[in-house]
């Protein structure tokens, strides 16, 4: 699904962020990377999706065997990947039902399916709800203008789960959530884990993965990931710190 | 080409249009269009080509006087290159002048631009009942439904028919609410205007469809001179559209319109606006010069008017259609959106003149500023020492997209009664690298992204539009700003 070769990046002013990130990720496969601050978690998460500000020095990634790079954000998009921001952005008079249909339409007519019209949006919509355990409150506004941070993460996974990505990188999802939040969006992921999908969760902490369990557990520290195991590499982290595997 | 020179003063013309051109004028009204240049000869042609009463004649001569010790306004936030109005041609009609019965009759030519600026003139009038008057380089050339709207007494045709048919109605009411020396441009149109739209609706009377103008501006060098009239009698309401586009020109086109609104005692108008005429290309050469007057006067009490306009076009826009609240209770709205792009320069806004007791007023303006394109607001809101308890509430908001462009904002408030109250507003915002990033993540290319923050932007004045305009001022505002991002 995702493989990521000597990935190299800097930001504009020309600090190498990342420093060589090797990372494979299988279909149906949940990884977590974890990191201190400025291990250049955020920055992976940039240039897979191909946010502005970002330049690739080195290395390459491949996604479903084609080169991710060389794609367009909305191209990316639309081929399968999808990012829950760190920090959703608030669009002010759009509405969050017009923008999510907009959206999932432009992906629908990216696979050769046909557009949804409001009807049939409405019932997808429904369905996904009830399945997420979230109430339609959040549909008439405008995109995240005026939500609270637990509503805009849970604005992300349901966006998640109506756009079906292939590929979903969740940038800190769990960052500002109470415990009653973090549940309710971890219990929304795992309703989303599926044999064809990859997941990349990028978390400071434990917690998340205590509702989620990953499949691989990463350790990204001076922009390359120093250290991998499985699950319990996680609290074996949330015991020691990240001081133990700094990189040199 | 002939020249209407026969034509010596108004006094000849009189006794020509009395008479039934003599004197040789008959093969001089055959010409197709006046020869360039401005004066009272000119004047008596194009009253003399419309077989118009002595007094419009009188009248026009007598703006004519007016404009001539006037000078262009120079207040507004606006590059204007010099314009030699002796240069102008001020009558041009189409080759085909007598007008056709049905759409059957009207020139395949003329339907197919239609066609290609999304307007399908035929399936508009079948698919959403509206009644249209298109007028085509100054003379009408098709006019529908008519016959249904003359069943409930509504009279919508040109403006050259109402001067004919309904002299009385014209007389009475023109000039009644943008005087002939109203300014430079308003004098300008009331000594030359060529054609345009009337409306009157009886008391009481709801006109059961939207009714619909096109302007499009075809020949080379000539100056459009739309005037239209709307008259709203006691308790009626009728909702009037207009939309303007132009093909493709060179050289810069001028044009100024008058648009005249009434409406009596509790009757309601709303006058719809979409315009995107040539605004002109990327480096600024050509586009039109719109320097427009539109004003409504709230004459009865309980009365309203509601201008809606959405501007995409233009090299200049130079625009304020505003209300003069006369009636108590009358009410005035302006709902506005402009976008300048690449050179474009627009500055509008409207004027809310409060005179009656419990007179309320709302503006709504969404200016976009992109490419190197200048957009200014200016309004006035004026209380007087009648308009006891009087209400304006303000909201003016700027969008700039890109480094270059420019937004300005520029409320004139006079209060002159203390139980006033007036609120305004303003916000100015910019598209950010991050919102697009966010929609561009979720699928959508730049251009919807950018389509999708924009309307977004604009809704509140675009759900003021009727449901079919609605639509193509969606997909104008996405057409108007292609190419300044990215």
């Amino acid at each position: 699904m995702l493989e990521i070769r000597n990935l190299h990046a800097r930001i504009a002013d020309g600090r190498e962020i990342l420093n060589g990130v090797e990372l494979v990720v299988g279909a149906g496969e949940v990884h977590a990377i974890m990191g201190p601050n400025g291990s250049g978690k955020s920055t992976l998460a940039g240039v897979l999706s191909g946010r502005p500000g970002y330049e690739v020095t080195e290395g390459s990634v491949l996604y479903q065997g084609q080169d991710l790079l060389a794609l367009s954000p909305d191209a990316r998009a639309r081929a399968g990947v999808f990012l829950a921001f760190q920090y959703p952005v608030e669009i002010p008079g759009v509405n969050n039902m017009y923008f999510l249909r907009a959206a999932l339409n432009s992906l629908r007519r990216a696979r050769g399916a046909n557009e949804l019209d409001a009807g049939q949006f409405l019932k997808a919509v429904r369905a996904k709800l009830k399945l997420l355990e979230i109430g339609d409150d959040l549909l008439q506004r405008a995109v995240n203008a005026g939500f609270s941070g637990g509503e805009k993460k849970r604005n992300e996974i349901f966006q998640m789960a109506m756009l079906e990505p292939k590929l979903a990188i969740l940038d800190e999802t769990d960052s500002g959530l109470d415990i009653d939040a973090l549940k309710l969006v971890a219990g929304g992921i795992n309703k989303l884990r599926a044999p064809d999908r990859a997941m990349v969760l990028i978390t400071h902490y434990q917690r998340l993965l205590d509702y989620v369990v990953p499949d691989r557990v990463h350790v990204l520290s001076g922009g390359r990931i120093v250290k991998s195991g499985d699950k319990t590499l996680a609290a074996e982290l949330e015991r020691h710190g990240y001081a133990a595997y700094e990189a040199a | 080409m002939s020249s209407p020179a026969t034509v010596k003063n108004a006094e000849t013309l009189r006794e020509v249009a009395g008479e039934g051109y003599k004197y040789g004028f008959v093969t001089d009204i055959e010409s197709e269009s006046a020869p360039p240049g401005l004066n009272e000869d000119i004047i008596a042609f194009i009253s003399a080509k419309k077989h118009e009463p002595a007094w419009l004649l009188d009248w026009r001569i007598s703006a004519f006087k007016h404009w001539q010790r006037m000078e262009e306004p120079h207040w507004a936030k606006l590059r204007v290159a010099p314009i030699d109005y002796q240069a102008a041609t001020y009558y041009s009609a189409p080759k085909r002048q007598n007008a056709p019965k049905s759409l059957d009759e009207v020139d395949p030519e003329l339907l197919r631009t239609y066609e290609k600026l999304g307007i399908p003139l035929n399936e508009r009038a079948a698919l959403a009942g509206v009644a249209v008057d298109a007028v085509f380089d100054s003379v009408s050339v098709a006019t529908t439904f008519k016959a249904k709207l003359g069943e409930l007494g509504i009279i919508f045709c040109s403006f050259g028919e109402a001067v004919r048919e309904h002299g009385e109605l014209v007389r009475r009411y023109l000039g009644s609410v943008v005087p002939q020396g109203d300014n430079f441009f308003a004098a300008l149109n009331s000594a030359v205007f060529s054609d345009g739209s009337f409306v009157y609706v009886p008391p009481g009377v709801r006109c059961p469809m939207e009714l619909s103008t096109y302007f499009r501006i075809n020949a080379a060098k000539t100056g459009q001179f739309e005037r239209t009239l709307i008259i709203a009698d006691k308790g009626s309401y009728v909702s009037y559209l207009e939309g303007c586009t132009a093909p493709q020109r060179d050289e810069n086109q001028l044009h100024a319109a008058v648009v005249e609104l009434v409406a009596l005692e509790g009757a309601e108008i709303k006058y719809s606006t979409v315009q995107n005429w040539y605004p002109g290309d990327a480096e600024g050469r050509g586009g039109i010069y719109n320097f427009v007057t539109k004003r409504g006067a709230c004459r009865g009490a309980h009365s309203k008017i509601s201008w809606t306009q959405v501007e995409t076009g233009s090299a200049i826009t130079w625009k304020y259609p505003s209300c003069i609240l006369e009636g108590d209770n009358s009410v005035g709205e302006f709902y506005s959106v402009a976008i300048t792009n690449n050179l474009q320069q627009a500055d509008t806004g409207t004027k809310m003149i409060h005179l009656g007791r419990n007179t309320r007023s709302t503006i709504v303006s969404k200016g976009i500023s992109a490419g190197r394109g200048q957009n200014t607001y200016r309004g006035l809101v004026r209380i007087q020492p009648k308009a006891e308890n009087a209400r304006n509430y303000t909201q003016c908001d700027s969008l700039l997209i890109g480094h270059k462009c420019g937004a300005h904002t520029v409320p004139y408030i006079e209060v002159r009664n203390p139980s006033a109250r007036v609120e305004h507003e303003a916000t100015t915002s910019k598209i950010s690298e991050d919102q697009m990033f966010y929609c561009q993540q979720r699928g959508l290319s730049q251009e919807d992204a950018l389509s999708l923050i924009v309307n977004g932007f604009c809704k509140e004045v675009l759900k003021e539009l009727p449901m079919e305009f609605a639509v193509e001022a969606q997909k104008l505002l996405a057409v108007s700003l292609e190419g300044s991002v990215g």
